[in-house]
């Protein structure tokens, strides 16, 4: 039989049923796969290991009597950014190092409803801003891949890094992640895993810390496309507390998986070809469109004018929202207070010392374009760039069913490579960020392994609310480019 | 569009977060080369164009008008890092 850690979340759920091991033992295999590669990776700021033996053990009573619910007994790593009541959520901030929330996020609760087990939780870059996860206040993780012949560690993406190194690592069955600007999909293709962040308003932002209200998505990360569907199925849903939350009927993600594409038309946009990009991905994406020839879709060259428009209409609508939503953190409230001479000065010192270099680059930039004089030049404008995007996306979807693009336009870089500057790394989610802008679904499947020996992805992008065509699509990718090989494990010998 | 150093001071004081000389030095740069990249929007022309506002049409829902909550003053103080009797406390702000 496979390592209990290697199974996919589906295999797990069938051989919990089957009784041939318990979910204490499942979750047993993980914690210890975590002590082992924590210190190397990086990928958990803080482990729950008691928690999770218990609602493991409540899993087991619920499964011996036939009770069990789609997730019952499987072990999740939660990312930082959601609030876990009494257990310490940081968004991985020192200006929340102290913060026990007294509330379940939704997305928790609904996971946790479902019978999940939660291993800790998971690094991130600081307040989800950054790309390489090297922002967190808890320090670099390390991407379980590493370029062929070489020891130099590569950053796993980010902002989600500690849920796609903990998921490639096996320190987890799935995780929980979020995506304002490709936060799940861009560290899922840098690890070989799958990264799909939902149509906005699919699952509840409620207890989530926030970063740019509307543009923020939970989502899963997984090892398979199927597992995405059945992580999906049991996070997704309307909630009253978010209002943006959409009160739509949750399909059953899974029954799409399996469906294929014939008689689908794939749209192909020609200004995802950009200038830098490896060549490498161009062949990873002519790779993916005969893949799917293969199976039966039609596929169609489509425009998206837009497209170089969306990152600079992204790096003024996430740095102003960013600005209004963290001004919540003033040393009154949650943790963290700087004295100062008076409350003012009391305000700058905790945030001068609470926040790391880029939150406070993106507050400060969010604040200048939302101060007086400047809101319709930049805020506004870039609001109005949205509805462009967005009227790009509908229009190809008159036409196609769904889109295929790179994830990203090179595979992970090494660490420090981009962080002297920020330009430089905002690049990095220049095949995403448009999904944000416009609200749509988009998944990352891997798709093959770079000239350094380390994985590629292909991102699939769906019509709004319409994750099972986008499913479909992305279980011909990952059934024709197999599953791609685990990384070399080096790390639980350190 | 080029921001000097009393902008950056004068942002950094409407963001409440004190900044050194060294720190706005930076800032004035990245900040510069972050405005000037965002420029290119300015090649757009947005004028008959409405501002993005949802993904999809939908119809904010209304709820019943009934009490949903409360009686959680201690949550709320919880992770004051100072409270008294259910109030957070803050530096002298009247003199």
């Amino acid at each position: 039989m496979k390592d209990l850690t290697d199974l996919t979340i589906a295999e797990a759920r069938e051989g919990l049923a089957e009784r041939s091991f318990s979910a204490v033992e499942l979750t047993q295999a993980h914690l210890a796969a975590i002590k082992s590669a924590n210190r190397a990776l990086n990928a958990f700021v803080l482990e729950t290991p008691e928690r999770a033996l218990q609602m493991a053990e409540t899993s087991d009573g619920r499964l011996a009597k036939g009770e069990g619910g789609a997730l019952e007994g499987i072990p999740l790593g939660i990312k930082d950014l959601f609030c876990t009541k009494d257990v310490r959520t940081t968004a991985c901030s020192h200006i929340l190092d102290r913060f026990t929330p007294t509330y379940e996020s939704t997305v928790t609760a609904n996971l946790w409803d479902a019978g999940a087990v939660m291993l800790g939780k998971l690094n991130n870059d600081e307040f989800a801003m950054g790309s390489s996860n090297e922002t967190s206040f808890y320090g670099e993780v390390v991407n379980p891949w590493r370029r062929e012949g070489s020891d130099a560690p590569l950053v796993p993406g980010g902002s989600s890094g500690g849920s796609s190194a903990a998921v490639a690592a096996r320190l987890c069955l799935g995780a929980t992640a979020t995506d304002t600007g490709g936060s799940i999909r861009q560290p899922a293709a840098f690890t070989g895993t799958v990264g799909l962040k939902p149509t906005y308003g699919r699952c509840s932002r409620w207890g989530i810390v926030a970063f740019a209200s509307s543009l923020d998505q939970a989502g899963p990360i997984t090892r398979t496309v199927r597992d995405s569907a059945i992580m999906l199925a049991a996070m997704a849903g309307h909630d009253p507390k978010d209002a943006t939350s959409a009160d739509i009927a949750v399909p059953d993600f899974g029954a799409a998986v399996g469906q294929g594409v014939k008689g689908l038309t794939i749209g192909i946009p020609k200004e995802y070809r950009v200038d830098g990009m490896a060549p490498e991905i161009e062949v990873l994406w002519q790779q993916g469109i005969a893949w799917l020839t293969e199976a039966g879709a039609t596929i169609k060259d489509i425009s998206l004018p837009h497209t170089m428009y969306a990152l600079p209409s992204y790096y003024i609508v996430a740095p102003a929202e960013a600005s209004s939503n963290l001004a919540r953190y003033d040393g009154v409230r949650y943790g963290l207070r700087e004295p100062g001479k008076d409350v003012i000065s009391m305000y700058e010192n905790t945030r001068e010392s609470g926040f790391g270099a880029e939150v406070k680059r993106r507050v400060l930039i969010g604040t200048y374009v939302l101060s007086a004089g400047y809101y319709d030049a930049y805020y506004l404008k870039a609001q109005k760039v949205r509805t462009l995007i967005k009227r790009d996306f509908d229009q190809a979807f008159e036409r196609v069913d769904a889109i295929l693009t790179p994830t990203t336009p090179a595979p992970a870089f090494a660490a420090g490579e981009k962080s002297g500057d920020p330009l430089e790394m905002y690049l990095n989610d220049i095949f995403t960020v448009t999904v944000n802008m416009a609200g749509l679904p988009g998944i990352s499947v891997p798709a093959g392994l770079s000239s350094e020996g380390t994985p590629l992805g292909l991102q699939v992008i769906g019509k709004a609310f319409d994750e099972e065509t986008m499913f479909r699509v992305a279980q011909v990718v990952e059934d024709a480019a197999g599953l791609i090989a685990k990384p070399n494990d080096w790390w639980s010998k350190l | 569009m080029s921001v000097d150093r009393a902008t950056v001071f004068r942002i950094a004081r409407l963001a409440r977060i004190a900044i050194t000389d060294e720190e706005a030095k930076r800032l004035e740069s990245e900040l510069t080369g972050i405005l000037d990249w965002v420029a290119q929007l300015d090649e757009l022309d947005t004028s008959n164009v409405e501002p993005m506002t949802r993904v999809e049409a939908m119809t904010m829902k209304m709820r019943e008008d009934e009490v949903t909550g409360g009686f959680k003053a201690a949550d709320i103080v919880k992770n004051a890092p100072q409270e008294d009797d259910h109030y957070f406390v803050v530096p002298k702000i009247v003199e």
